[in-house]
């Protein structure tokens, strides 16, 4: 049997995933070149805020129903969250060194975690997420699970709707002139303000979503998870050129095939059997990382920004 | 990997405050020694908090109940005794803080834990180099009491503080691969592992009795801790052909991998060691645990007259975490210590000499160590290796773990 379309198509469904994650990165930094760390975070308490609205309806709710409900509420809680990260947190920085946010985003990413480990009931261990019933759907030799085709839908859904958003509407012309240049944007007067926020809302809904799917599609979620994906995520979106959206799906789903087929097929090459397999699949993530940035150090997508080097 | 040296940083940081206080607080307690009773205390070092938690739990409550029983029926007269535990969140750099708090604190006379291999060499250079008792319930790599090099058949014990009431995986990886091979028909096995002391030892072990035994390698692979897409991994051993998964590591990663193992339609069991030996396995997994094996140490705690009583307070007292794979070794052990503080005492006229004195006795003591335990008999050998060697072998069947066949492996 040739592994190669499952295969890619593993490597599709997880990027998609680190996708949709690194939204929120890009956007973030596309408009106030601040990296916030504490993103992954903000994708775990989605998940969390999802669980709790599946817990607290009924027994019995049929998932279908149930669906909806989780991706709101999940969204709900993550978006208030990168918003309250934004005002309380990144604000009253806005202006200081480079370092000082990034500290913030980092310690404001452990208390998140330890916040969510201490007082979520029970965090302490995996919490099991409903899964989508019915499946795996086989197409040709490849099987696909449901929650993978949740995940594709909506990663499509979002990140059209994200382009047509930011392309065609008000806000979304006033966000393309913030990331551009935001003192002749607010001399334009654009509320840059207004613009920054809506651009940690949509990083937050987008993370939410996606850890709606992740949940779906492991069956699980933890007060940790949004520690590996979180820095997947950003890798996705420096790979993909960070501050450009397009690069950051297209990083995410560029970083999932090389993964995945990294860790399938590089042990079979004669003299790398050492290096192949599951435990390096993130070693050879990076190693294209490296290998991208030394060739395009914009990223896939990203334009030459030589006034912010 | 920023966030992870952060998060190690300000733990260490907390750990020495703790630390700091608890001396202040402590070091009086111990010495109170105005003729009515001194209190000794027992350290407990598991993972109380996050990966591992439910088994590190039974860990703790193991050894509690087994000091409420010593201190209810004055097994050592004079003598109350006290646990301390110590969360190492299944990380070998927090069981050697915890070592070294517990080594400073001069009221701690032993102690029980760790339950991973891999936090276990971190501690044990601690304790050796202050001559105090370590005994583990569940340190099942064999590296740990005969040295590296016990495979050749050269056996060394490089501490003579550490011993275990487990068996070790030389057995138990034996076990396993010759239930699988001859029990369960199986030939081709595709063999996975966590990369940690505890799952490389056991798959490689595994690896080894199984081929020798005729059965054929489908393939390998190793995995990261705290991953949780196997999809790749799923797709090359649905290529592969193999019969059983042999999963050497702990529940967190292999309840994920047979649920997405089941999910892609390969309906072949995992097996793996003791470390997956949870009800949370089953718990996470659902149904696609159903027909999974696992290997685990002694015979199903269940079944043992002497732990009727244990698992009763167990339930009753409402302590969390799972007592059902070393909660018995766990009380087995702490009673090991009691039973030598009591040694020590006598042969020192009644009176417990002072800490450090004490302590180093307290090795000796434990050497000698022979007497029947909830979970079997309990003595140790030249190495500190428990001389009692059952292994059980369970399968989920209906949700739940059942026992399918129990017995000692010689090798």
């Amino acid at each position: 049997m040739n592994t190669l379309p499952q295969q890619l198509a593993n490597g599709l469904f997880l990027g998609s995933m680190y996708g949709l994650i690194a939204i929120g990165y890009t956007m973030v930094y596309g408009i106030v070149q601040l990296i916030n760390f504490a993103h992954g975070e903000i994708f775990m308490t989605g998940g969390f805020g999802a669980l709790t609205v599946y817990t607290s309806l009924p027994d019995g709710t049929s998932i279908w129903v149930a669906l909806p409900l989780m991706v709101i509420g999940g969204s709900l809680v993550a978006v208030l969250i990168a918003i309250g990260a934004e005002r309380f947190a990144y604000r009253p920085l806005r202006g200081a060194p480079r370092l000082a946010p990034l500290i913030t985003a980092i310690g404001l990413s452990l208390a998140l975690q330890q916040a969510v480990f201490n007082w979520y009931p029970k965090a302490d261990n995996a919490l099991s997420f409903p899964q989508l019933p019915g499946g795996p759907f086989h197409v040709g030799s490849i099987s696909i699970q449901s929650g993978d085709i949740f995940l594709v839908v909506v990663a499509v859904i979002c990140m059209s709707g994200l382009a047509a958003f930011v392309r065609t509407s008000r806000t979304g012309r006033a966000m393309q002139a913030t990331a551009q240049d935001p003192d002749t944007a607010q001399l334009m007067g654009i509320d840059t303000n207004r613009i920054i926020v809506i651009a940690f809302a949509i990083g937050g809904l987008f993370a939410a979503v996606a850890a709606v799917a992740s949940g779906l599609k492991y069956g699980q979620v933890k007060y940790d998870m949004g520690f590996q994906a979180g820095l997947k995520a950003f890798t996705a979106a420096v790979l993909g050129g960070i501050g450009n959206i397009y690069g950051a799906m297209l990083g995410g789903l560029v970083l999932g095939i090389a993964e995945s087929c990294a860790s399938a097929y590089i042990s079979n090459i004669p003299g790398m059997e050492q290096l192949g397999g599951g435990s390096w699949a993130n070693v050879w993530a990076f190693v294209l990382l490296i290998v991208v940035l030394l060739v395009r150090p914009q990223g896939l997508l990203g334009e030459r920004v030589a006034d912010r080097a | 990997m920023r966030h992870r040296s952060l998060l190690i940083l300000t733990s260490v940081l907390t750990t020495g405050a703790l630390t700091l206080t608890a001396c202040g607080s402590r070091s009086d307690d111990g010495k109170k020694d105005d003729g009515a009773t001194t209190t000794v205390v027992i350290g407990v070092d598991a993972p109380l908090t996050g990966a591992n938690s439910a088994t590190g739990l039974g860990i703790q409550y193991g050894v509690q109940i087994a000091v409420d029983d010593a201190n209810a029926k004055k097994l050592v007269p004079g003598v109350t005794f006290k646990v301390k535990a110590l969360d190492d969140k299944a990380l070998p750099a927090s069981g050697q803080q915890n070592a070294t708090a517990l080594v400073a604190d001069k009221s701690v006379i032993g102690v029980v834990g760790p339950l991973n291999s891999g936090v276990a060499q971190s501690m044990q250079q601690v304790f050796s180099t202050a001559n105090m008792v370590e005994i583990s319930p569940s340190n099942t790599n064999p590296t740990l009491t005969q040295g590296k090099t016990w495979a050749t058949g050269d056996k060394v014990r490089p501490f003579k503080t550490y011993f275990r009431t487990a068996t070790t995986d030389a057995l138990q990886g034996g076990f396993a691969a010759d239930y699988a091979f001859n029990t369960l028909h199986k030939q081709k096995a595709y063999i996975v592992d966590d990369k940690q002391t505890y799952g490389a030892g056991l798959a490689g072990i595994f690896k080894g009795k199984f081929t020798a035994l005729g059965g054929k390698s489908a393939g390998e692979d190793h995995v990261n801790t705290g991953d949780t897409d196997f999809s790749t991994l799923v797709t090359k051993i649905k290529n592969s052909g193999a019969d059983i998964l042999y999963y050497g590591g702990q529940y967190d990663e292999s309840e994920l991998i047979t649920k997405q193992l089941k999910a892609a339609d390969v309906k072949i069991p995992l097996m793996g060691g003791d470390g997956m030996f949870s009800d949370t396995y089953i718990k996470t997994a659902g149904a696609a645990a159903e027909g999974d094996l696992s290997t685990s140490v002694g015979v199903p705690v269940t079944t043992l007259q002497g732990a009727k009583d244990f698992i009763a307070t167990y339930k009753s007292k409402g302590y969390p975490g799972d007592y059902g794979t070393y909660g018995g070794y766990s009380y087995d052990a702490a009673t090991a210590i009691i039973k030598g503080v009591k040694a020590v005492m006598d042969a020192n006229g009644g009176k417990l000499p002072a800490m450090d004195d004490a302590r180093g006795k307290l090795v000796e003591a434990v050497q000698k160590t022979d007497f029947d335990g909830i979970a079997g008999h309990v003595s140790f050998d030249q190495f500190g290796d428990t001389t009692n060697k059952q292994l059980t072998v369970y399968q989920v069947k209906s949700g739940k773990w059942e026992p399918v066949k129990s017995g000692t492996y010689t090798g």
